[in-house]
């Protein structure tokens, strides 16, 4: 080492020891802050710190806020809160369980019932506080426990708000319903980072309307510094912040019509979607069947689950947005629309309807044997031609077919405001591609094209997915998200914020072919397979029926209705729009296994068109004997070819 | 006879060699602490304190290993360390596990690791490589240089998102490069620019970013959330008072008051059961600690060493800050373990291999000047 560099080094050296210094400096006055932090805390306020900790420990005990109402577009309250007494366990400071519920038994009445409830939620929730072993206590029974207060420790009465549903069933996929908060819950709280907004509530929005503007509905939790004593007994509230009660959800939906929708279903399974198309505003919404919402608000017992969850009817499904199916014949008004605008056809194409269309060898029949002749555009929909339709699309192709299909929604969700839509399928080669694994199956042969005309195949929509579509057509191509919300009060604010119509978007459609299809529609319900239904209505619409295959057909099998099991029938469809100019609504029923489409979804429709636009009530009970279909005569299979 | 006497006294001087009395007596010193109040901690699971006995096992072997490996071995660990270490952070982005919101933690066959934790030492390690490297030629572009190479990981864990380890391991980096020699004129830029920075800062955060923040600076204004923590050990703090309340008498502790009491707030367990005077006793063992750690840096033999030494030495200083401080009110509450005492067996690793690097630099003090 040369000198200069060795001096250069020692420099260097003596530099690093001085910031060795100055770090050690740091470290000393950082250590002293903390110090004069510990002498304040343990020395100076010790006395206030230790009678907070020993004498008299602070609990924050927070104050759940009332939960917000669901009402309908007339402001009838359709969820509601209402306070009752609850005898609750708090299982830390209970030595036997088993013992102490059995004697509660002796005190007030304890079903079998409760007790399976009460072991269902103390398995599934670990460190509860407390867990209801009675709800809704009478009077009587408070003072009756009171009394015997002594006996149970770690048992006590409390006055909690429990959630009421005043229609039962009606509108319960709407709706929704509260559940308690389980572990899945608990994480997406925490995601949310609003766990800690959510102490002292126990219940949460799990289907429906209750779970998608849970975070609306919930408000703000408030809380009160209690001084407990080493028993753990509130002595006096040292300070309070009030819980917000959470916001008033108010629907575009009317309760009426919704009931009368309900009640024409009968007892019959399916959906129906009625929608404002100007606005998106859903009307009606029906998936049947349904179920009482009450059942779950404090804790629903094992054996009702287990019914629900087992049903063959599947009551638990939302069948308007989760129900998936083939639209059968209510698919060629967007299909003649499609051959229209891509020019495939015109208003004065036609063919001769010989009964059948032969592809590849293959005789695709129509419904109505010996087929309707001479079939324009116009009467191709008013009778609803098969064969018209298998050339349609055999010479518009699969591709384009799905591309114009995806502008209307069809196998996209719509973006209602509930949870668990389903995306439904829209048919393609490359969504072929996807959905097989092996190589033969992926291939898309050109004879599947063909059925895909009539609303067969591969098509699988949701309800909600044809009503969007047909409320688009209604609307001359503006296509608004259907929503069930309209308004969101803020009761402490008095601030009321409306949700405004979203436009997805406008979907260019040249007028003329817009009025063509819906003329060809009016038609259907005038003078085609519609007529029976809708003759004589008070107000111009338009309409389509549609029987869908559950079963596929060999093809020269004649489906005979009477022959087929009831789970294997078709199912009924009926999509409909009124009044002609400005449609004020757009509506899509379909009756699971219901038979032919004017037979069993038309009548259904026609009732609730009635009654919103007339006012009118339905006469009869509107239960049409046509569950089975057994009494239908055979002499309406002829016109009801669709 | 003889034979095996000598023999046995060169296996003990095997064994010992190069382990440093001062650091080796004070830290396990500050374990014992730290076993004994996570006994009381854990009354209702004692199977933690014999958990962390097995940690401690691990964490010692670790130490005693990293003692031996001179420093001009370590060095050549720098860069792989550092890339590894990168390039485990971005695994963890790509493929981490979620864990209360935050995706921190890796898979490796049955286990799982925190890969930012071990950026706590790669990341010193490499700069203390790379300033040394350029050792002759330092310029103001070499701290810049340094900045990126100190901004990569840092953002990495900031995005996972662990905003308190990300502060921790810039604070390793800009240790480096503080003791590298940055001059004091840019050290008072950066503070005036940091500062003055904050205020667009503040425009820019959401809603819920500036209250989360208000909280910190006043817990009671959320009592029910992030407030709770703060306020319940201040408590455990303050009641403590001078002498404490004795050993596995705390009741604050005992009824369940004090969140995390095991790992990040242990520290409220031991100023509530040790008063004032553990308290004292506590930041004494620390400074002890640190003045070896400091002078173990300042006598060392290359630019390499002393930087490494010194950077370590700090870290200890600045976990053990930042936790009593968040205990104690003063700082706000992010996830940082009282060194050698909170539960925990990958901070006690990491722990020891640095308490090894400095015992490490120590016994090689003089090997290079020869």
């Amino acid at each position: 080492m040369r000198p200069s560099e060795l001096r250069n080094h020692e420099r260097e050296l003596h530099f690093f020891q001085l910031r060795i210094g100055v770090a050690g400096f740091a470290v000393l006055a950082a250590f002293a802050l903390l110090l004069i932090r510990f002498v304040h805390l343990q020395v100076l306020q010790h006395d206030t710190y230790a009678s907070k900790a020993e004498d008299n420990r602070i609990s924050i005990v927070p104050i759940a806020p009332n939960r917000g109402l669901i009402l309908d577009r007339n402001g009838v309250v359709l969820a509601r809160n209402y306070s009752a007494y609850t005898l609750e366990i708090f299982p830390a400071k209970v030595r036997d369980l088993e013992r102490t519920i059995q004697d509660l038994g002796e005190v007030v009445e304890v079903q079998a019932k409760d007790r399976s409830r009460f072991r269902k939620l103390h398995a599934e929730i670990r460190n509860a506080e407390s867990l209801p072993i009675r709800t809704r206590l009478t009077d009587e029974e408070v003072a009756r426990f009171a009394a015997h207060r002594y006996r149970f420790p770690g048992v006590e009465i409390k006055a909690r708000l429990f959630r009421q549903y005043p229609y039962g069933d009606v509108a319960s996929h709407v709706i929704g319903y509260i559940g308690r908060i389980n572990q899945k819950d608990k994480e997406e709280l925490a995601r949310l980072e609003v766990e800690a907004n959510y102490r002292g509530t126990d219940f949460i929005g799990k289907g429906g309307l209750e779970a998608s503007y849970q975070q609306e509905l919930h408000g703000t939790t408030g809380f009160e510094q209690v001084e407990i004593d080493a028993g753990g007994r509130g002595i006096r509230t040292l300070a309070r912040t009030s819980a917000q009660a959470g916001n008033n959800i108010t629907l575009t939906l009317d309760i009426r019509l919704q009931e009368i929708a309900e009640a024409a279903f009968g007892a019959r399974r399916g959906a129906l979607v009625a929608i404002e198309p100007s606005t998106g505003g859903v009307l009606a919404f029906v998936s049947k069947p349904g179920f009482d919402p009450n059942l779950f608000v404090d804790g629903i017992d094992p054996a009702s689950w287990t019914e629900l969850n087992n049903s063959p009817d599947r009551p638990l499904t939302n069948r308007a947005i989760a129900g998936i199916y083939p639209p059968g014949s209510t698919f060629k008004p967007f299909m003649a629309m499609a051959a229209l605008e891509l020019g495939k056809r015109t208003p004065r194409s036609a063919i001769n309807d010989p009964g059948y269309f032969e592809f590849g060898g293959r005789r695709f029949r129509d419904s109505k044997p010996g087929g309707h002749g001479y079939v324009d555009l116009y009467k191709s929909i008013v009778v609803s031609s098969d064969t018209f339709y298998y050339q349609l699309a055999n010479d518009m192709g699969i591709d384009a077919i799905a591309e114009f299909m995806g502008r209307f929604g069809f196998g996209a969700t719509s973006g209602i405001d509930l949870q668990g839509e389903s995306a439904g399928v829209l048919p393609s080669p490359e969504w072929k591609q996807k959905r097989f694994r092996r190589p033969e199956q992926q291939k898309w042969y050109a004879g599947e094209t063909v059925s895909i005309g009539i609303g067969q195949g591969y098509n699988a929509y949701t309800p909600i997915q044809l009503a969007v579509a047909l409320a688009t057509l209604a609307a001359n191509g503006d296509m608004y998200r259907p929503r069930l919300a309209s308004h969101i009060d803020n009761l402490r604010t008095g601030e009321r914020r409306r949700i405004e119509p979203a436009l997805v978007k406008h979907i260019d459609l040249k007028p003329e072919n817009v009025e063509f299809v819906k003329r060809a529609m009016a038609g259907v319900n005038k003078e085609g397979t519609g007529a029976r239904a809708f003759g004589n209505a008070g107000y111009t619409n338009g309409g389509k029926t549609g029987t869908a295959q559950v079963v596929g057909m060999k093809q020269n099998e004649k489906y005979d209705e009477k022959k087929v099991a009831e789970r294997h029938r078709d199912h009924s469809l009926f999509i409909v729009f009124a009044p002609l100019e400005n449609p004020a609504i757009a509506l899509v029923a379909i009756v699971e296994n219901g038979g032919f489409g004017a037979r069993a979804a038309a009548p259904i429709a026609r009732t609730v068109l009635d009654y919103y636009l007339l006012g009118k009530l339905p006469e009869a009970p509107a239960a049409a004997p046509v569950k089975g279909g057994g009494a239908a005569d055979a002499r309406d299979e002829e016109e009801e070819s669709d | 006879m003889e034979l095996v006497q000598f023999s046995a006294r060169r296996l003990l001087q095997r064994l010992t060699g190069g382990i440093d009395s001062t650091l080796f007596s004070i830290s396990l010193l500050l374990v014992a602490l730290g076993l004994a109040t996570l006994f009381s901690a854990s009354y209702e699971n004692p199977g933690r304190v014999t958990g962390q006995l097995a940690n401690l096992a691990v964490a010692l072997a670790a130490m005693w290993l990293v003692a031996q490996i001179p420093p001009q071995t370590l060095m050549r660990f720098a860069v792989p360390a550092y890339l590894l270490g990168v390039a485990l952070l971005v695994a963890v982005a790509l493929a981490g596990d979620v864990v209360n919101g935050a995706r921190r933690w890796l898979h490796v066959g049955v286990t799982r690791f925190q890969p930012s934790e071990m950026m706590k030492l790669a990341l010193p390690l490499m700069l203390a490589w790379y300033f040394h490297k350029n050792e002759s030629t330092l310029r103001l572009r070499d701290f810049a240089v340094a900045a990126v190479l100190l901004a990569v990981p840092v953002l990495l864990i900031a995005r996972q998102p662990d905003l308190g380890t990300a502060v921790l391991v810039a604070a390793a980096g800009c240790y480096v490069i503080f003791f590298a020699g940055i001059g004091w004129k840019v050290i008072a830029a950066l503070a005036v620019l940091g500062l003055a920075s904050l205020f667009p800062l503040w425009g820019m955060l959401h809603d819920y970013q500036r209250r989360r923040i208000l909280t910190l600076l006043d817990p009671t204004q959320d009592p029910l959330g992030a407030g709770y923590h703060t306020i319940q050990s201040t408590i455990a703090v303050g009641s403590g008072g001078i002498t404490g309340k004795g050993w596995l008498h705390g009741t604050q502790t005992h009824l369940e008051f004090i969140p995390e009491r095991h790992t990040d707030f242990i520290f409220a367990v031991f100023s509530e059961e040790f008063g004032l005077i553990g308290n004292a006793i506590l930041l004494a063992l620390y400074a002890i600690l640190i003045a070896r750690g400091l002078m173990i840096a300042a006598n060392a033999a290359t630019f390499f060493s002393r930087l490494l030494a010194a950077t370590i030495t700090l870290m200890f200083f600045t976990y053990a800050f930042v936790n009593m401080g968040m205990v104690s009110g003063i700082l706000p509450v992010v996830g940082v373990p009282l060194p050698f005492i909170s539960y925990g067996g990958t901070a006690l690793l990491t722990l020891f291999t640095g308490i090894g690097i400095l015992m490490s630099v120590h016994s090689h003090r003089r090997l290079v000047q020869t």
